[in-house]
């Protein structure tokens, strides 16, 4: 599936002299050729081998058994994989509507030129990215802590009982505002970068008409940058799907809240590693991998078509 | 909408004599000094700054709490110093707790960080050349499998890679954390995007006619232009390898191989387990010792890549 468009300039600037129409040529090979073996071996190879594995099952007597869809079978009847799938895609539907949507306002006010001290801003809102997912949880699993977190000091200063983040029912919330502090400053600096290449006559043609800010965020800025806005969907919608780190961390902290199937990779995840079912858990990965191609492939379909 | 932007980085040529670009030029001609500047506002300043507050309390948080001792921690704000500033000892304990284990990891996340991120970016930047300056038998199909590959979970990997280096002898080895992390598809999309904005192909072609074979015109034409860009995904692949968890996580038993990632997450629970001891000051700590380099590379490297992202934002 493709997901990204190969770059514009190679696809529709007339191709300069030379090169790119005379000269089809093996050449090339020898850049692409390292990149492509190391590629083959750490991702085309596990992806056929996973699918090799679904295939068979272990059983307790007589070893390995070919079992053909036995295994997909299973897993679509697996009332654990599909609960932790619901589980992802609440959480999907709400963070990430919440993080794009921040990110694309802090864009828009660095990209409209009233802000005081915009690199600042721009630089410091991005820092959260550099931050591990272990550190990140870590820190806010602690400011969520009574005993010497936020949430605790909280408390003391005013006297009222919050709401536990930690309880089973705001923990999926929680991690939803881990994720978002994470990456809420990496979409905005995508949003930004696709922002300030917009051509400043674009702006001046609105002005002569009388457009307003609304009216030239809404007609130039946004179609403008709508190829950023759906790969950054795109990317999300992978990202909340592949959820594993946040809730995998965070399960020390809130063992009662967080199952080991919570999210479908923490669910492969322990079936593979703490259960030995290798086979079922491949079976599981590429169902997950399935069904994050088909919901990507559409985001990328419905983002596109609205343009055209 | 692309012609505008495609030009905007485009290198112009230059008379001989001047220096060579250097960057791509993206940032020279800002737009907004040929018209009027629109006024500040401080309303927008405000609100923007309550998401400032967002991402950096946190950060505060953390550097504050590294200062506390245990009992400290618990005795004190959160956001603000206690009596004991222990910022010292807490250093010196992360680096010599249980012999000293917290700097093996520092130099474990090194050594993957400069072979894993170094070798991606190498990769990268060699294929994104060749697919932006060559037409070559099986190109769209390179194109389809490694954009194809990014939508593909972790997991669905992980057994099988896990299976498949556990067969080689490979885990709980370096090379299990290494391989993987050599590959970067984003890199490589990023290089693709910025080697066809950034090398002219007139260039190669002059480098050609002059005798330069396809190495050298690579290593003297391609590289020095591509800097902006190679910074930019050095950086990326950098905070993906020391940022990794879920790799080594599957792949290394032996704390002794641990990146910094997996040894604090391995300190933090040790403490719900029997007997052993909560050393949550040195989690702190060592959290803020891991944070550091990165934000301190991303702060120092900001002006390159930053051009090189701008390059390589989508367009439509």
């Amino acid at each position: 599936m493709t997901t990204l468009q190969p770059p514009v300039a190679a696809r529709r600037r007339p191709a300069p002299a030379g090169v790119r129409k005379s000269r089809r040529s093996w050449t090339a090979w020898g850049f692409i050729g390292p990149f492509a073996a190391v590629f083959t071996l750490v991702f085309l190879a596990p992806v056929g081998y996973s699918v090799y594995l679904s295939l068979f099952r272990d059983r307790l007597i007589g070893g390995t058994a070919f079992v053909g869809l036995d295994n997909y079978q299973q897993a679509l009847q697996d009332g654990q994989f599909w609960s932790s799938l619901a589980r992802v895609s609440v959480f999907l539907a709400v963070q990430v509507p919440i993080m794009l949507g921040l990110a694309l306002l802090v864009a828009l006010a660095l990209d409209s030129g009233r802000l005081y001290g915009k690199d600042f801003f721009r630089i410091a809102i991005f820092l959260p990215y550099a931050v591990p997912a272990v550190v990140a949880t870590l820190m806010w699993g602690f400011m969520y802590g009574t005993r010497f977190g936020l949430v605790g000091d909280i408390e003391d200063t005013f006297g009222v009982p919050l709401p536990d983040p930690l309880s089973p029912d705001l923990v999926l919330a929680s991690i939803g505002n881990i994720v978002t502090w994470e990456f809420v400053g990496y979409n905005m600096l995508i949003f930004y970068s696709a922002l300030r290449v917009i051509p400043h006559s674009l702006y001046e043609a609105a002005e002569i008409d009388g457009a307003g800010q609304i009216r030239v965020v809404t007609a130039i800025k946004l179609p403008a940058i709508r190829g950023a806005l759906v790969i950054a969907t795109i990317f999300s919608v992978i990202g909340s799907f592949q959820l594993f780190n946040e809730p995998s961390i965070l399960r020390n902290l809130a063992p009662n809240a967080i199952t080991t199937d919570y999210t479908p990779n923490f669910y492969t995840y322990s079936l593979s590693f703490s259960g030995q079912q290798h086979n079922y858990s491949a079976t599981v990965a590429i169902v997950m991998a399935l069904i994050t191609m088909v919901i990507a492939y559409v985001v990328q379909l419905r983002g596109m078509r609205k343009g055209a | 909408m692309s012609s505008p932007a495609t030009t905007a980085f485009r290198p112009t040529p230059r008379p001989a004599g001047d220096p060579p670009p250097s960057a791509p030029r993206l940032c020279t001609p800002r737009r907004h000094t040929a018209g009027r500047r629109p006024r500040r506002s401080v309303l927008l300043t405000v609100l923007t700054g309550l998401v400032l507050l967002y991402a950096l309390v946190p950060l505060l948080w953390l550097a504050v709490s590294a200062t506390k001792t245990q009992e400290g921690l618990a005795g004190s704000s959160g956001l603000w110093f206690g009596g004991d500033f222990a910022l010292w000892d807490n250093i010196s304990t992360t680096f010599t707790y249980n012999d000293g284990v917290f700097t093996r990891w520092l130099l474990n996340t090194l050594l993957y960080v400069g072979l894993g991120a170094g070798g991606a970016t190498f990769l990268a930047v060699l294929g994104g050349y060749a697919l932006a300056k060559f037409d070559f038998p099986g190109k769209r199909a390179v194109f389809a499998v490694v954009i194809g590959a990014v939508a593909v979970p972790g997991t669905a990997l992980a057994v099988p890679t896990f299976l498949m280096f556990s067969g080689m002898g490979l885990t709980d080895t370096p090379w299990a954390v290494v391989i993987p992390s050599l590959i970067s598809p984003f890199g490589l999309y990023l290089m693709w995007v910025f080697a066809t904005e950034a090398i002219p192909t007139e260039l190669m072609e002059a480098a050609r006619i002059d005798g330069a074979g396809e190495v050298r015109t690579f290593f003297q034409v391609g590289l020095p232009l591509l800097a902006p860009g190679i910074v930019t995904v050095l950086l990326f692949t950098m905070v993906a390898t020391w940022n990794n968890y879920f790799l080594p996580l599957i792949m290394l038993k032996d704390p002794d191989w641990f990146p910094l990632t997996l040894g604090l997450n391995s300190w933090n629970a040790q403490a719900a387990t029997a007997g052993g001891e909560a050393v949550f000051n040195l989690v702190i700590t060592g959290s803020l010792i891991t944070v550091l380099p990165l934000i301190a590379a991303f702060l120092l490297l900001q002006k390159y890549w930053q051009s090189g992202l701008a390059a390589g934002s989508v367009k439509e």
